[in-house]
């Protein structure tokens, strides 16, 4: 594990916490810079995520943490460095590369993206009858009830996504991205605009679904309750790049005001 | 400007192409365009079409549009009908308003009414739809899960549309003769058979054919440019009320100008 606190030159630790790591490294961020017109969003960003490590993304609004997520699944494009996901620059994939890639890669958008004109059961089927070509719909219905019953939401499996609250939603999004078994995770503010009780349930279920499918995951939040029952690491983003790195408790305990003054 | 547009499929083609220079607005738009319709058009041919949701737009372009489109069509028939008897009956020439509203409802105002009536509901429509799912993360949520979204919302939307409008025009243009003959009638001046015999009898292959085929195109502009506003809506709540509003602007304009194209060529082609 690397050191805590204050990280002055990102690419050394980080290539430390590789060579020190077992697990093989899945995404690997190397001098990412992204902008949009004149606004410098991502600076120098350098990260990599390892098999199985649930990584917390930790910043303040408008830091770039989604940027640098979407990066990752191609939904967005960077202007410099390198963005590898399973040893693969996201960048240079083509139409059909990038679709197998996303296969391996869930991601949970912030509002759980739900799709409106579909009920739970349609959104939940969605992928396995796009993506993953299956036909057979005993099959898929027993997929979609399990997935639902892993969140805790079976009675759900009609409604429409109006029809269901906030947390409701997260729990839907987290269930149609995990029944694609994707290898890693991201995780865009899981827990935004719940309430503490929903928000520890929400942070559970994500642990509990990271050991039953023994994803990787990118945890971005703000949430610190969230951070210290999700996070092996944790980094900090501030000014497009990442200013510390850590476990919950180093960082708590950082000689950084700025990166203490999340945890107050 | 497609600076922010979704980058998957066609977007990183475009955004590299357009953003990054300083070429105007509009010219981006035009640029944008193109490659948007080199997407939809690569993407009716991919593998797994999806025909249900095909079956679905249809419904609710076409027939969900069947209340509007008929009484649009009628009352257009009844007042013109209404106006134009006083003015033939001054000339003496009462009998030959079922030709005249059968020949400018058939080849003109029919179509051209009904596009533009569809561009307002149709266009706005999908505008709005595909602006609101870009806005909530939900077209990203379909790329990212490695399903392909123009193929899912954009084509099948504008087939349906294409195949939709020429449908509704036509009950409109019938529904017209209706409205013709009731406003032609309310002075006793034919029978049923007599307008619809005078009615018909003026008609020609000539005007039929024509008028029907720029109904594809107005029907495909009106999906196209719904589509496309709708998927290159920006990412605030207000972007899903521009994109709405610009679609229906856009395919009303696209309707008008494909019109005075299909003029010119039909005078060309089928009365030279």
């Amino acid at each position: 594990m690397a050191d805590e606190h204050p990280i002055p030159d990102n690419t050394n630790k980080r290539e430390t916490a590789d060579t020190q790591g077992d697990n093989e490294v899945v995404i690997k961020i190397e001098h990412l810079k992204k902008s949009f017109g004149s606004n410098d969003v991502l600076k120098d960003l350098s990260m990599s995520l390892r098999e199985g490590e649930n990584l917390v993304v930790l910043g303040r609004s408008g830091q770039g943490k989604s940027v640098a997520i979407k990066c990752i699944v191609g939904l967005l494009q960077q202007d410099e460095g390198i963005c590898n996901v399973y040893g693969q620059e996201v960048k240079e994939l083509s139409e059909t590369e990038l679709r197998e890639l996303r296969k391996k890669v869930g991601f949970l958008f912030q509002s759980g993206a739900l799709y409106d004109s579909m009920t739970v059961a349609e959104n939940l089927a969605f992928p396995l009858t796009r993506v993953m070509k299956m036909t057979d719909d005993n099959e898929i219905e027993k997929l979609v009830q399990e997935m639902l019953d892993n969140v805790g939401l079976k009675d759900a499996i009609d409604k429409m996504p109006s029809d269901l609250s906030g947390g409701m939603r997260k729990r839907i999004g987290l269930a149609r991205t995990l029944i694609m078994k994707p290898q890693i995770m991201l995780y865009d503010e899981p827990t935004t605009g719940l309430d503490p009780i929903t928000s520890k349930e929400i942070s559970n279920l994500i642990l509990d679904m990271q050991k039953k499918y023994k994803t990787s995951s990118i945890i971005i939040t703000h949430d610190m309750l969230c951070a210290k029952i999700t996070s092996d690491r944790m980094l900090v983003l501030n000014d497009g790049k990442f200013i510390a790195e850590g476990t919950y408790d180093e960082l708590e305990n950082s000689e950084n005001e700025l990166v203490r003054s999340f945890f107050k | 400007m497609l600076v922010m547009a979704p980058e998957s499929h066609y977007k990183m083609k475009t955004a590299s192409v357009t953003s990054t220079t300083l070429l105007p607005d509009w010219m981006s738009e035009i640029g944008d365009q193109v490659l948007f319709m080199g997407t939809f058009a690569r993407n009716i041919f991919r593998s797994g079409f999806e025909w249900n949701e095909l079956v679905r737009q249809c419904y609710v372009v076409g027939y969900k549009s069947i209340g509007l489109v008929g009484i649009t069509g009628f009352i257009l028939g009844f007042v013109m009908t209404l106006q134009s008897v006083p003015t033939m009956k001054e000339f003496g020439a009462v009998s030959f308003v079922p030709s005249m509203v059968a020949i400018s409802v058939i080849r003109e105002i029919g179509p051209v009414i009904i596009a533009l009536t569809c561009s307002g509901k149709i266009a706005s429509s999908i505008g709005a739809e595909l602006g609101s799912m870009k806005v909530t993360e939900q077209i990203d949520a379909m790329e990212v899960s490695g399903a392909n979204p123009i193929q899912y919302l954009v084509v099948t939307r504008i087939i349906a549309c294409t195949l939709m409008v020429p449908l509704l025009t036509i009950l409109a243009d019938t529904l017209a003769l209706g409205g013709g003959f009731l406003g032609s009638n309310i002075g006793g001046h034919f029978s049923v058979i007599l307008y619809f015999n005078k009615a018909f009898h003026s008609l020609a292959f000539t005007d039929l054919l024509p008028s029907f085929i720029k109904t594809i195109f107005f029907g495909f502009a009106i999906g196209f440019v719904g589509c496309y506003k709708g998927y290159n809506s920006g990412s605030g709540t207000e972007s899903v009320g521009v994109a709405a509003n610009s679609a229906v602007v856009s395919a009303s304009l696209w309707v008008i100008v494909l019109d005075a194209i299909a003029a010119q060529a039909t005078t060309l082609l089928a009365y030279n």
